[in-house]
């Protein structure tokens, strides 16, 4: 028994202990403040499925040793484009949000592909020039929102009669079409479960652990574990990284669709400008370090996160009559992304 | 030479021996060296040179990992330095191989550092010793002083960064001189970067320094530099003292000889009608752009089913030859094998040609550390070969076939006795011996028809070492593989290779049966072809 538990420690890893610890409590006490603890599950499922896909878009990249995906905002603009557009034409429910996805990955597809040439002019420093390449495209795209010829009056300023609103709603187009699909309860009941966006986020998870037990996901994991070896074994380095990060990118837009059906609006301008820490925070909550990831890691690591993200509003408010809640959510998201980039062994190469 | 008479030693050196991890690197090494003598120590890489100097300099190093046994009495007391301010506290100067000037110094500013002669001001009694000023003119006359005591002319205005290579070492040596104490300084291969007049040049500068009553230890492959500047020569092999003799008992080819042994019987007996083969490999005028190891022009041909052996000194680039073939380093020149010639500077297609490489950069290059043992062996095959797939949806998805895999690392487990708790170990916790295990199974199991290994026994034990070497000769023997082996160590080579090519300077310097006599090999190795007589070059 002792010895099972050392074990679970050592495989767990202390960090995602006290954070599980922290998270338990905080279900426990949410009955003595009068929180109700199913609402406060459900809450914390329907982001799980918002943010999980995000979440694994950090996947590839970390594998083929390209670090955590700070330009995550790169994909997400790919995303937002998929969504304005499918809203320009008016398509609405399963095809409205399979016409957004289809503008979008190939959009995602084409930018990951640029992303990549830059990240593999700069090995050794991914992660910073990630970080930039990220918030610049944010920059670029503001302007793109306002110039692009889009003229549906749901989307437009209504003064000036051009140009995107910063929030739109999709209302009427596909709001909550996964989230609802096949749900339990109803959104603001006692208790709601959106099956369809776990049913999307598990097949994406699938997909990406089939996609590592292949001939070439396998050679990704190579390149990130000693891109030396890889490349005497024959391998096209910069192939492999270019493939990781393309899916990366192509993963994030996905990742904003999803998170978009959910909550109900498209957020553009500055929306994206933060997206990526969250998912960093979350992926390296659930155990990942800076060049390995597992499916393992993205599932516990996003419940962990969006735990804590939920609960702490509602129990901590209610227990110190204040909002702490940010302070909170910056102190973990922050806080884990410093430690576990302190505490990397150097992406090795 | 009239030298004065050397009564007292200023360094004995009495039974020193040295164990790294239970490894032992010098054991009973004795010698003395009087006051202005000269003593020259050769050796091959790995005799113990680099250690025995550092025992002698102080270096953190080996008192870190145990001290050593034995003493080192200098200057009539028992010496045990714990630091190299130690050493330069109590008169030993070291000249090493890197130079440790500083680029954007002067030449004086460079000899002098950290000993300047300062000026006081007013500001010190404020601000304390560290605001005294520099004296410039003193320090001046002093690197005057000590250039002229090595008898070189450099301007001592010149910034070491625009000075040859030759000038920087004779700058190292006037800041050794300017230590007033100076009274051993030991030279680490001075004269190996330095063209032959400023070698003579340097060797004149130590004899003139010698006369002024410092001793010195000179470490060099030229061995006749060696016998020409000597008073003294001692030969290290494998830690114990080799021979210790005076020049004028001597000559190259002894030294040589006592160099690399005399233990013929170890080499190969391994007696085949090579020449009745066809060529493989045909290697002409190949350049590899290796650092440290570069390979400037390198011709020569293997025969199937011959082990070829690569030897040579450190640096000299040997390493090269066989990552540039392989595609790991830029290259260029005309490489056949099986007489197609080879797309060079891509690993893919060497791979392709049935060619496998066990590098010599083990931990860097030849392990995927932090991945199991059956991934290590087998990713190779699968990416180059499609071995270990399977193929799923009419061949679109190529997956990976882990049972394959694991069958595959249990073989090579069992074959080449790998220890380990299982084939899903990580490359990282095995030893060094069962690590090169692991990267002689990746290479075996894309079944290669002509395989390269480099340095196989570098840093494993004894034990590992001999099947090694024995499981090299096996598949050599039972599958025909030819097998080009780059190693330091000679007796290795000679034990299992048909012939062997020695590398000096980037060029073979000669190819000789692994028959040859030692001394024969000794001599290709510091360069001094000449006295062996021409090369025979690419014929069997």
């Amino acid at each position: 028994m002792g010895g099972y538990i050392k074990r679970f420690i050592e495989n767990a890893g202390w960090p995602r202990i006290i954070i599980g610890m922290f998270l338990i409590s905080l279900y426990i006490a949410a009955p003595f403040v009068n929180v109700r603890v199913l609402s406060s599950l459900s809450d914390t499922l329907v982001r799980v499925g918002m943010n999980g896909v995000l979440v694994l878009a950090m996947v590839p990249m970390v594998q083929s040793g390209c670090g955590l995906n700070f330009g995550l905002p790169l994909g997400i603009i790919a995303g937002l484009l998929g969504a304005t557009t499918s809203l320009q034409f008016e398509t609405r429910g399963f095809q409205g949000f399979g016409f957004a996805m289809l503008v979008a990955i190939p959009t995602a597809a084409v930018l990951g592909f640029i992303y990549a040439q830059i990240l593999n002019r700069v090995k050794g420093e991914e992660m910073m020039i990630a970080t930039y390449v990220g918030f610049s495209s944010v920059a670029v795209t503001c302007m793109a929102w306002l110039l692009l010829p889009f003229d549906s009056p749901v989307m437009i300023w209504a003064y000036g009669g051009s140009g995107l609103r910063t929030t739109i709603s999709t209302e009427g187009f596909w709001r909550h079409v996964l989230s609802d699909f096949l749900a339990f309860g109803e959104e603001g009941g006692t208790f709601y479960f959106p099956t369809g966006m776990f049913i999307f986020f598990f097949v994406m998870i699938f997909l990406m652990w089939a996609f590592f037990r292949t001939k070439t996901g396998t050679a990704i994991t190579a390149v990130g574990s000693n891109p030396d070896f890889a490349r005497a074994s024959g391998i096209n380095v910069n192939r492999m990284r270019t493939i990781s990060v393309m899916l990366s990118t192509v993963l994030g837009a996905l990742g904003i669709l999803v998170y978009e059906q959910s909550f109900g609006f498209i957020q553009l301008y500055m929306g994206p400008f933060y997206m990526a820490f969250p998912a960093v925070a979350a992926i390296l909550l659930g155990g990942a370090s800076v060049n390995k990831a597992t499916m393992v890691n993205v599932i516990a690591g996003t419940f962990l996160f969006q735990g804590i993200l939920t609960m702490t509003p509602s129990v901590i408010n209610s227990l110190l009559q204040s909002d702490m809640s940010e302070v909170i959510r910056i102190i973990v998201s922050n806080g884990m992304i410093l430690y576990a980039l302190t505490r990397k062994t150097q992406v090795k190469r | 030479m009239g030298r004065m008479a050397f009564e007292e030693p200023i360094l004995a050196v009495e039974s020193v021996g040295k164990e790294f991890f239970g490894n032992k690197v010098l054991s009973d090494v004795s010698f003395t060296l009087g006051k202005g003598e000269i003593l020259g120590l050769v050796g091959e890489n790995g005799a113990g040179k680099s250690t025995l100097m550092n025992i002698l300099f102080g270096m953190p190093l080996i008192s870190s990992t145990g001290g050593y046994d034995g003493r080192v009495v200098y200057d009539g007391k028992e010496a045990r330095f714990q630091s190299p301010f130690d050493a330069i506290d109590a008169g030993v100067g070291m000249v090493h191989q890197e130079f440790s000037l500083l680029p954007g110094f002067t030449v004086t500013e460079n000899i002098m550092l950290n000993r300047e002669p300062t000026k006081y001001n007013p500001l010190v009694e404020i601000f304390g010793d560290r605001m005294r000023t520099l004296d410039r003119q003193a320090m001046r006359q002093r690197a005057d002083t000590a250039i002229d005591a090595i008898g070189f002319a450099v301007d001592p205005e010149t910034l070491a960064s625009e000075m040859p290579v030759g000038h920087k070492q004779f700058t190292e040596i006037a800041r050794e001189v300017d230590r007033k104490n100076t009274k051993l300084l030991i030279l680490d291969e001075p004269t190996a970067v330095l063209a032959e007049s400023e070698a003579e040049t340097l060797v004149r500068a130590l004899r003139n320094l010698s006369a002024r009553g410092i001793s010195m230890i000179f470490i060099s492959h030229r061995l006749q530099e060696i016998i020409d500047l000597c008073d003294k020569i001692v030969v290290l092999r494998d830690g114990r003292v080799a021979q210790e003799t005076r020049p004028s008992e001597t000559d190259v080819f002894k030294i040589a000889s006592a160099m690399v042994g005399r233990s013929v019987s170890a080499a190969s007996t391994r007696v085949r009608d090579a020449a009745e083969t066809e060529v493989v490999l045909d290697v002409e005028n190949l350049w590899v752009d290796m650092p440290g190891e570069t390979v400037r022009n390198v011709t020569f041909s293997v025969r199937r089913g011959e082990i070829f052996g690569i030897g040579g000194l450190a640096g000299q680039g040997k390493l090269g030859i066989a990552n540039g073939i392989m595609g790991l380093f830029t290259a260029g020149g005309n490489v056949r094998v099986r007489g197609e010639r080879l797309r060079l500077n891509a690993p893919a297609v060497s791979l392709s040609r049935d060619m496998a490489f066990v590098s010599e950069d083990r931990r860097g290059v030849g392990l995927l550390l932090d991945e199991a043992i059956d991934w290590n062996i087998a990713f190779t095959a699968m990416q180059v070969q499609d071995k270990f797939v399977r193929r799923m949806l009419g061949g679109l998805v190529k997956w990976r076939d882990d049972e394959a895999m694991r069958d595959a690392a249990m073989e090579y487990i069992k074959l080449l006795e790998i220890r380990c708790t299982s084939h899903k170990q990580r490359a990282v916790e095995l030893s060094g011996g069962n690590q090169q295990k692991v990267c002689l199974a990746k290479a075996f199991v894309v079944n290669p028809k002509l395989l390269f290994v480099s340095e196989p026994t570098r840093g494993i034990d004894i034990g590992a070492k001999r099947l090694v070497l024995d499981i090299l000769k096996k598949v050599n023997e039972e599958q025909g593989t030819t097998i080009i082996v780059t190693s330091s160590e000679l007796e290795e080579l000679r034990s299992i290779c048909d012939r062997i090519a020695i590398v000096d300077n980037g060029v073979i310097s000669g190819i000789r049966p692994a028959a040859a006599p030692a001394e024969e090999f000794g001599l290709l190795m510091t360069g001094d072809v000449s006295v062996t007589g021409p090369t025979e070059g690419r014929d069997i």
